[in-house]
C-alpha cells in the first residue's frame, strides 16, 4: 500500500493528504456482502474512477466513502487543516432524486442542512451555482420538468452549492443522451479543477481515461485492481481484469 | 324508483329554500368535521412522519397498532371519549359532553389513526425512491420525511380528502357525544338517522343528498387548486 | 370553460364558508341544562311545543338528548344531565331509592296502542289487551318488540306478564326483538306486516305506516305515565339544580301543564296533564 502512494506521489507531484482511510471494510446487506475487506485510501485532489461488473459493489464503495452506510472494518475521515471540520461530502446519483418543487427549491434545503443560514447568503450561493451548470435562468421551473441532462447539472449544481471537498458521483451519464453526456462531463471536470477530490464509478472506460487520475477495478465485492490511470491501462493486468476491459467497448 | 326521484327533488327544494334549521346543520356538519381534520391532522401526519423515520425497535408494534386503529367503529370512539368527558368520568369537569367541542374532540380521535397510516405509507413510498439521496445531502432520517411531506403535498390532499370524508359522514361518534341536540349538537348525519328512525324516509334521503353536494362542493374545490400547473392538472385528470 | 367552474367553485366555497362561520353555538354564558329523555317524546313533537314556552318564561335553554328510558336514566346516574324526563315508574322509583334524585313528580301520560296488519290475522282487535296478547302468543303471530330497555319495551313485558305470558321462558313462534328505537321497530313492522306495541304520540307523526292499523286502544292497562326527576346535586356536585328545579316546577305548574294539554296533532291531544297539585 505504502509502495504505491509513494508512486502516486510520484506522479501528482504534489504531497498527499489523506481525504478517507478504508482498512478492512466489509459491508453486509442482510446475507449479502457487498463489499469485501476493502482496504482504500483516498487522498486531496485525486480522481478516482471505481469500475467494474454491475453488482461488483461500486455503488456501495461510494456509500461508504461517503458514510450513507456502516461496515466493519474502519472508515476514517482526515480534517483538511489538523484540527480542522471534517471534509464536506456531496454525492450524484445515475437518476437524480428532485423534490417536486422549482429548481431554487430543491438547491435550498441543502444549503440549509449544511449550516448557511442566512437567506441572502443562501440566495447568492445557489445563485452562483446555478450560472455555473448554465441554470440560472430555469430556477423558477419546476424541477421535475427539466431534461435528463439538465436535471443531472442540477443536481451537480446542488452538490457543487454546498462546496464539497469530495464529490461522488455513480454513473452520474449512464442514463443520458451523448451530448449532455459531454456537458456534464466538462462540468465534473470543471468541479476537479476547483481542487474538489472526485470519485467516480462508470461502466464507460471512455471516460475512466478521460476524467481519471486513478482506476480501481471491483470484483465481487473485492477492489482487485487499483492504480495510476496510465498504468491501469497499460500493465498486465489480472485475468478477471483483462477479460472486463476486452468485453467492455468503449463507445466514446 | 319513488323514493330516489321523490328525494332529489326534496332535497333541492331544502337547499332552494334556504331553510333556516338546515343551513345550521350544514355548518355544524362543517365546523365540526374541519375543525376535526385540522387538528386530527396535523397530530396524525406528525405521528405518520415520526413512523416513516424512527428506526426504534417498538416501531413495528406502533405501526401494527395504527394499522388495526383504522377499523375503529366511530361508535366505540363516541363511547370512550362520552366515558372521559362524562361528569363521573376524569375529564368531566370541563363540561365538554353533549357539546360541539365533544363532537371534534372525538372525530379528531377517529381520523387520527387515518392521517397517520396514509401519511406514513405516502412517505414511505418516496423515501424508497430518494431517502438515500436526501440523506446524502445531509438529511436526518426526520428531516428527509418532512422534506418528503412537502415533495408528496398533492397525494397528501387526497389523504385530507378521504380523512374529511370519513368526519364528516359518521354517525356514531357524534350521536353518542354530543346528544342529537336540536339546535345544538345535530349535525346532518344525527339527522338523517333521526328522519330514518321517524319513518321519513325521504327526507333523510334528501339530506344525505345534501350532505354529498356539501362533500362534491369542497372535493371540487380542491381539486381546482392546482390550478395552471401541468403536474396539478395530471394529478386530478 | 375551466376558469368559469373556477369561479363558480370558489364562489360555492366562500358561500360554505360563511355558512360554517354563521350558524353560532350558543354561548356558554346563557343559562342551559341538559335533560335527557327518550326518543318517542322528543319524536311526538312536544318538546318543539313546550320548550320554546319555557324559555319565553324563564330565559332557561333546554337542551334535550333523546335516547331509550334506561340510558336516559343512566345518563342521569353518570349526573351528565341536569334533569331526567321519563315514561317507566317503577325504574324510576328504583333511580330516587338509589339516591340518584330526591324526588320524582308525576306530569302527564300518554296511550300504548297495538299496531298490526289490517288483516288482523291473530283476531286481537277490540279493548281488552290481556286477551289480545294471549292471541297473539297463541296463534304464534309476527311482533316486533324494540328491547332496549325504553319505557315502552318495559310497558310491553309488563302487558305480556299481565296476560299470563313468560315471555323471557316461552317466546311466542313470531316474536322479534329490534333492540331499536319506537320509529325503526314501527318501520319494521309495516314492512313485515308484524303487531307492535306503540305510544300514540309516535304513531300520529310516523309516516311510513304501510298497511298498519290501530287494533288495540283504550284499556287502562295501556296508559303510559310519565315522570320528572331532579339529578341529585348531592351526588353530581355539577349538576345545575336550580335551573333543573326550575324546570321541574314548571311543568307541573299549571302554566306547564296548560302547555302540556295544548299540543295537538291533526286536533287531537296527545298528552294529558296528570301533576298532582
Amino acid at each position: 500500500m505504502t509502495a504505491m502512494t509513494a508512486v502516486e506521489s510520484a506522479v501528482l507531484g504534489a504531497p498527499l493528504q489523506p481525504l478517507v482511510r478504508l482498512e478492512q471494510a466489509t459491508v453486509r446487506f442482510g446475507d449479502v456482502v457487498a463489499l469485501r475487506a476493502v482496504d482504500l485510501a483516498l487522498h486531496r485532489g485525486e480522481r478516482l474512477v471505481v469500475v467494474g461488473a454491475n453488482g461488483s459493489g461500486k455503488s456501495t464503495l461510494l456509500r461508504l466513502l461517503h458514510g450513507l452506510v456502516p461496515c466493519t472494518g474502519n472508515r476514517a475521515t482526515f480534517p483538511l487543516a489538523p484540527g480542522g471540520r471534517a471534509p464536506v461530502m456531496a454525492m450524484l446519483f445515475q437518476r437524480p432524486f428532485l423534490l417536486s418543487v422549482s429548481v431554487r427549491w430543491n438547491m435550498l434545503p441543502a444549503l440549509w442542512l449544511h449550516g448557511v443560514r442566512g437567506r441572502a447568503e443562501r440566495e447568492r450561493r445557489c445563485h452562483q451555482a446555478l450560472q455555473r451548470v448554465g441554470l440560472e435562468r430555469m430556477a423558477g421551473r419546476p424541477a421535475r420538468s427539466l431534461s435528463g441532462g439538465q436535471q443531472q447539472r442540477l443536481a451537480l449544481a446542488r452538490a457543487w452549492v454546498i462546496e464539497p471537498d469530495l464529490l461522488l458521483l455513480d454513473e452520474p451519464t449512464a442514463n443520458l443522451d451523448p451530448s449532455a453526456k459531454r456537458e456534464v462531463e466538462e462540468l465534473i471536470e470543471d468541479v476537479a479543477r476547483a481542487g474538489v477530490t472526485i470519485v467516480i464509478s462508470t461502466h464507460n472506460l471512455g471516460q475512466a481515461k478521460r476524467l481519471g487520475t486513478r482506476v480501481a477495478y471491483l470484483e465481487a465485492g473485492r477492489v482487485v485492481v487499483d492504480l495510476p490511470v496510465d498504468r491501469f491501462f497499460t500493465d498486465r493486468l489480472p485475468r478477471e481484469a483483462e477479460q472486463f476491459l476486452k468485453g467492455e467497448l468503449p463507445w466514446t | 324508483m319513488h323514493p330516489f326521484t321523490d328525494s332529489f327533488v326534496l332535497a333541492l327544494r331544502l337547499i332552494g329554500n334556504v331553510d333556516a334549521e338546515l343551513v345550521r346543520i350544514v355548518g355544524l356538519s362543517l365546523r365540526v368535521s374541519v375543525t376535526a381534520c385540522a387538528i386530527g391532522g396535523t397530530l396524525g401526519v406528525l405521528l405518520g412522519t415520526w413512523l416513516a423515520a424512527t428506526r426504534i425497535a417498538l416501531r413495528p408494534v406502533a405501526v401494527w397498532f395504527v394499522n388495526t386503529l383504522l377499523a375503529l367503529p366511530s361508535v366505540v370512539v363516541g363511547l370512550i371519549v362520552y366515558l372521559l368527558l362524562s361528569r363521573s368520568g376524569p375529564l368531566g369537569s370541563l363540561g365538554m359532553l353533549f357539546t360541539p367541542k365533544a363532537m371534534v374532540v372525538a372525530q379528531s380521535l377517529l381520523v387520527i389513526p387515518l392521517f397517520a397510516a396514509l401519511s406514513r405509507r405516502l412517505l414511505l413510498d418516496a423515501l424508497s425512491e430518494g431517502g438515500d439521496q436526501l440523506r446524502s445531502l445531509g438529511a436526518g432520517r426526520l428531516q428527509s420525511a418532512l422534506l418528503m411531506l412537502v415533495h408528496e403535498r398533492l397525494g397528501m390532499i387526497t389523504v385530507i380528502l378521504t380523512a374529511f370524508g370519513r368526519a364528516i359522514s359518521e354517525v356514531g361518534a357524534v350521536m353518542v357525544v354530543g346528544g342529537n341536540i336540536e339546535g345544538f349538537t345535530r349535525v346532518m348525519t344525527t339527522a338523517i338517522a333521526l328522519e330514518t328512525s321517524k319513518g321519513d324516509l325521504p327526507l333523510a334521503l334528501a339530506l344525505g343528498i345534501v350532505l354529498l353536494g356539501v362533500v362534491g362542493i369542497v372535493n371540487l374545490v380542491i381539486s381546482l387548486l392546482p390550478g395552471r400547473t401541468a403536474a396539478g392538472r395530471e394529478a386530478f385528470a | 370553460m375551466i376558469d368559469r367552474v373556477r369561479r363558480v367553485a370558489v364562489a360555492a366555497l366562500v358561500a360554505m364558508v360563511a355558512v360554517m362561520l354563521a350558524a353560532p353555538a350558543t354561548g356558554a354564558q346563557e343559562k342551559t341544562i341538559v335533560m335527557a329523555s327518550t326518543t318517542s317524546t322528543e319524536q311526538s313533537g312536544l318538546f318543539g311545543h313546550l320548550l320554546p314556552l319555557f324559555k319565553r318564561a324563564t330565559g332557561i335553554d333546554v337542551h334535550v338528548v333523546a335516547v331509550g328510558t334506561g340510558q336516559a336514566l343512566d345518563i342521569g346516574r353518570r349526573g351528565d344531565a341536569d334533569v331526567v324526563f321519563v315514561h317507566d315508574t317503577a325504574a324510576e322509583e328504583k333511580f330516587v331509592a338509589e339516591g340518584y334524585s330526591v324526588k320524582r313528580q308525576p306530569v302527564m301520560y300518554n296511550d300504548f296502542i297495538l299496531l298490526g296488519p289490517a288483516a288482523d290475522p291473530a283476531q286481537t282487535k277490540g279493548n281488552d289487551i290481556a286477551a289480545a296478547m294471549k292471541k297473539l302468543a297463541a296463534a304464534g303471530a309476527s311482533f316486533i318488540s324494540r328491547g332496549d330497555r325504553s319505557g315502552t319495551h318495559a310497558a310491553e313485558l309488563r302487558l305480556w306478564k299481565h296476560a299470563g305470558i313468560d315471555i323471557e321462558k316461552n317466546k311466542p313462534a313470531g316474536y322479534k326483538e329490534c333492540g331499536c328505537g319506537m320509529g325503526p321497530a314501527l318501520n319494521i313492522a309495516s314492512s313485515t306486516d308484524a303487531y307492535v306495541l306503540s305510544d300514540r304520540g309516535t304513531w300520529l307523526s310516523f309516516k311510513n305506516r304501510g298497511g298498519l292499523v290501530i287494533l288495540v286502544e283504550g284499556d287502562k292497562s295501556l296508559f303510559n305515565q310519565y315522570g320528572v326527576m331532579v339529578v341529585n346535586p348531592a351526588r353530581h356536585p355539577q349538576v345545575k339544580a336550580a335551573l333543573a328545579q326550575a324546570f321541574a316546577d314548571w311543568v307541573v305548574s299549571p302554566a306547564g301543564q296548560a302547555a302540556i294539554a295544548s299540543y295537538k296533532i291533526d286536533g287531537e291531544q296527545l298528552f294529558f296533564p296528570n301533576a298532582r297539585p
